[in-house]
């Protein structure tokens, strides 16, 4: 149902976006709501603007409070809105508690919409489904183990009221068989992961910071894109200086060895990891390797295309390769890429010169759909 | 009217259930307006919550914002609007669609006691649209009262109003000017209306002959108590003091600058529609704001009081005093509105059927005699019906918080520390308690801001007086603020203030912001 209401929002949500009144941007407000989703706590990120008034600053301000605690405890929760039960609406005066940002889901909308990045074809692989059982119902049987405490005594508490059993002065509650109440289940089939990226990177001596960290930009906003497109998405990590090793996400990002550089290694280890986890028959597997392109030999070079033709493309939906500009490497492996192979879609190499240069960049990587 | 509000009835069970609610509350006293209740879905609920209550109002992303907030809270399971009421002859209040009867129950129950304090209550006299201009006894009312508050059509007409407005001249120009008006929202005179604030003064009529008072002495000693070169000196004070302020505009002092502004900006025809919109509509809240303990105090004494006693039967009880105690919940050292309110108003009921006020009472010593004080007045209904019509927020805690209510209900005012960085427990003194909580409600937490020149400096400038009663403005928000001021009044505007114990003199010329401190 279209609601009148729908106009104003989406007139909101292109202020967040920053699309229109550029100016109001800067009122954009940081915070938190904090949602459950099972037994953990989840960010709900809602932008908030403020209209600026003339209000008196926070900090100064204090207040009064309820509940126990001595001087010098401090006020916990402090923020939070009122979250149980009947809510009133309207112009309550009263801190509202809202909170920025926007959900990857969106940001990744945006990156998709800023760049006109196509919807990925998905290689049409099989999706595989999981069984999972989700207690989501209550019932009159059931075992001791799955006994819904509160409802439980809900239920004897009605009928020692009913019955008028009860007794105020001594509230005691005797459950019976028939008010207990167990929790239920039905299975939940969900599709699983079915996409992997395979970060590489060279951590040789002549990657700096800088360079990393322009990997580190340029690799979340693949994931995040990529998470948008896939249901489940994988991740995996590989560094690689003469030797290849796989890390977690953490290492990748953090670790700087110096020696030389055998792109080959990396390769190797990618092409093992797809033999070994991920058939091609039900995966989508996207590699991506970012170094500063100056690799050990001309030898080694020709053992990567070797394996690259071999082992991985065929296997890949593609094969993206990027390369930092630094100030020691002399940036020859995309040119020997290019050379070999000009004509083959399923290779994407990239230069990223700086970090201006990410969004172009991606934009290479993404841009075609694959 | 929208269109959900003449399609969609009330189920027929639900219809019966207002009927003997409504029979009910009358019995026990309460005096309300005609009230009609509709069911909603919840993003119905949820796009009328966001705005404001009301089916049409003018367009502004801020309901947008508002909008989605509510959504995303009720969506991941955090909170969801039960009810909803508004002030309106005839009330309109919304019941969520797949609540349980026992909910929808206790929402009914809830809404009578709103209504019937919307109708009672004299703040809420401003809100009624045939008043006139100044409200002389807000306390007396003619038989029969029954007020114009078509506040649903008069929100209507001002969407539609605004609505042509966009028409003629686009939404992002409309917008930005209605933000402007939004930040100066605040800036108006919650007590206006029961009150003559601009005496009439005859400009032509000479001015009298300067009198200048003398202490009275006998004829021989006169030289020598009012000494003439003394009285000469003083003639010439006063006179001057008079002269300086002749050529002062305004006259007296403004608390309403929105109305200030109205009057006297260069504002083109719409945009003095639009900032005459936010104006009254602004007003209209201010009675809410001015109650929100009281009232909501209120309903919440008559759900609990009628569901217990009237409403519930045994098999919903459980289910009730589950729902109550989440509405009456204190969490996180937060102040509760509606429990501090119920509270309240029950503490007042037992004190005035124990006759536990007075002189005698005051000045009792001895804590086990007060104790066990009953006098067998029986009071208490009449007072608490008194107290929801003759106070509000302010009056009605610096009347009844007593001390022993405060330690009762364990209440301490709180602080931020700048060595531990976070708000910390600062005293649980009953004076101190008192004092924060009636700063915070006084003004309805809005700092106190005056028109004091509209020719500062013999040029035109807008010149602002900010009473400073502890407690700095917020300096960003102030500066943005005097830009939506600069983009009304055209011309450099000042604000005087103090900013961390000095005098300080803000002033935006439309280029640059300034702080003098030597100010005036």
């Amino acid at each position: 149902m279209s609601l009148k209401i729908d106009q104003d929002h989406s007139r909101f949500r292109n202020i967040v976006r920053g699309k229109i009144r550029q100016n109001l941007r800067r009122y954009i407000s940081q915070g938190e709501m904090l949602g459950r989703k099972g037994k953990d706590l989840v960010s709900i990120p809602i932008p908030q603007i403020d209209i600026p008034r003339f209000t008196f600053g926070d900090k100064q301000k204090g207040g009064v409070g309820q509940g126990k605690g001595d001087a010098g405890d401090p006020v916990d929760g402090g923020e939070e809105e009122g979250e149980d039960g009947a809510g009133k609406a309207g112009k309550d005066a009263g801190d509202h508690v809202l909170e920025v940002d926007i959900t990857l889901d969106e940001l990744a909308d945006i990156l998709g919409e800023e760049l006109q990045l196509p919807d990925i074809e998905n290689k049409g692989k099989s999706r595989i489904i999981a069984a999972k059982d989700r207690y989501t119902g209550i019932r009159r049987v059931g075992p001791e183990s799955l006994r819904h405490f509160k409802r439980t005594y809900k239920e004897a508490l009605r009928r020692s009221i009913a019955t008028g059993s009860y007794d105020p002065a001594n509230p005691v509650i005797v459950p019976q068989k028939e008010d207990k109440r167990f929790r239920s289940w039905k299975e939940d089939h969900e599709p699983v992961a079915n996409a992997v990226i395979i970060y590489m990177m060279d951590v040789s001596g002549s990657m700096g910071d800088e360079q990393k960290e322009i990997v580190r930009i340029e690799s979340f906003w693949i994931d995040t894109w990529l998470r948008r497109q896939y249901q489940g998405l994988e991740s995996r990590y590989i560094i690689h200086d003469a030797v290849a090793r796989e890390v977690d996400r953490e290492t990748f990002f953090r670790t700087r060895e110096s020696g030389g550089t055998m792109i080959s290694s990396a390769y190797r280890l990618c092409a093992s990891l797809i033999d070994e986890h991920y058939p091609a028959t039900e995966w989508n597997i996207y590699p991506f390797h970012f170094s500063d392109g100056d690799n050990w030999s001309m030898d080694d070079t020709l053992t990567c295309i070797e394996l690259m033709k071999k082992e991985i493309l065929p296997k890949v939906n593609m094969f993206a390769y990027g390369q930092v500009e630094s100030p020691y490497g002399s940036g020859q492996f995309v040119k020997d890429l290019r050379e070999h192979f000009n004509t083959d879609e399923r290779v994407v190499t990239s230069e990223i010169r700086d970090r201006d240069a990410v969004v172009g960049s991606i934009k290479d990587f993404l841009g075609k759909g694959k | 009217m929208a269109q959900f509000a003449t399609n969609t009835t009330l189920p027929r069970y639900l219809r019966d259930e207002q009927d003997k609610i409504e029979k009910i509350a009358r019995a026990h006293g309460l005096d309300f307006f005609p009230v009609i209740f509709e069911m909603l879905s919840y993003d119905q609920m949820n796009e009328i919550a966001a705005y404001g209550g009301f089916p049409n109002r003018y367009p502004h992303w801020r309901y947008g914002m508002e909008y989605e907030r509510l959504s995303k809270s009720y969506e991941y399971g955090l909170s969801k609007i039960y009810e909803m009421v508004i002030n309106n002859n005839p009330s309109y209040a919304y019941l969520l669609e797949g609540n349980s009867l026992t909910d929808q129950k206790l929402v009914m129950c809830h809404v009578f006691g709103h209504v019937d304090f919307f109708k009672n209550n004299f703040t809420f006299r401003t809100t009624d649209l045939d008043a006139g201009e100044h409200i002389a006894d807000p306390i007396r009312r003619a038989d029969g009262y029954e007020p114009n508050r078509r506040w649903v059509d008069k929100m209507a007409n001002h969407g539609s109003a605004v609505r042509r407005i966009v028409d003629r001249y686009g939404i992002a120009k409309v917008e930005e000017f209605i933000d402007v008006c939004l930040s100066l929202e605040n800036l108006i005179d919650p007590w206006s209306r029961f009150v003559v604030r601009r005496r009439d003064s005859q400009p032509d009529e000479e001015p009298r002959e300067v009198e200048v008072p003398r202490l009275r002495s006998k004829d021989y000693m006169e030289e020598f108590i009012n000494p003439s070169e003394y009285i000469q000196e003083q003639k010439r004070k006063i006179e001057a003091e008079r002269d300086r302020d002749k050529g002062k505009f305004p006259a007296q002092r403004e608390q309403d600058v929105l109305l200030f502004l109205l009057e006297n900006a260069p504002l083109e025809r719409w945009e003095r529609a639009i900032l005459s919109i936010i104006r009254d509509e602004g007003y209209y809240f201010v009675p809410q704001m001015q109650t929100k303990i009281m009232n909501e105090g209120w309903a919440s004494y008559w759900h609990s009081k009628m569901m217990t006693q009237d409403v519930c039967d045994w098999s919903e009880i459980v289910d009730y005093a589950e729902n109550n105690a989440g509405v009456m919940a204190t969490s996180g050292g937060r102040l509760n509105p509606y429990k501090l309110g119920v509270e309240l108003y029950r503490n007042i009921e037992e004190r005035w059927n124990k006759g536990q006020f007075g002189q005698e009472w005051e000045d009792c010593d001895d804590l086990d005699v007060k104790k066990n004080w009953d006098l067998r007045l029986g009071l208490g209904k009449q007072k608490v019906f008194e107290v929801r019509a003759l106070y509000n927020d302010v009056t009605f805690i610096d009347e009844f918080l007593t001390p022993e209510f405060a330690m009762e209900n364990k209440m301490f005012t709180f602080n931020w520390s700048n060595r531990n960085e976070r708000f910390e427990i600062d005293t649980r003194e009953f004076q101190a308690v008192k004092e924060k909580l009636l700063a915070q409600l006084t003004n309805f937490g809005n700092p106190f801001i005056f028109v004091e020149d509209a020719n500062y400096e013999n040029r035109g400038e807008l010149l602002l007086q900010h009473d400073h009663r502890g407690v700095d403005l917020r300096s960003d928000y102030a500066r943005e603020t005097m830009s939506s001021l600069v983009r009304i009044w055209k011309r450099p505007v000042s604000l005087a203030t103090q900013l961390e114990g000095k005098r300080a003199l803000l002033r935006f010329d439309g280029k640059e912001h300034g702080v003098r401190h030597d100010a005036p």
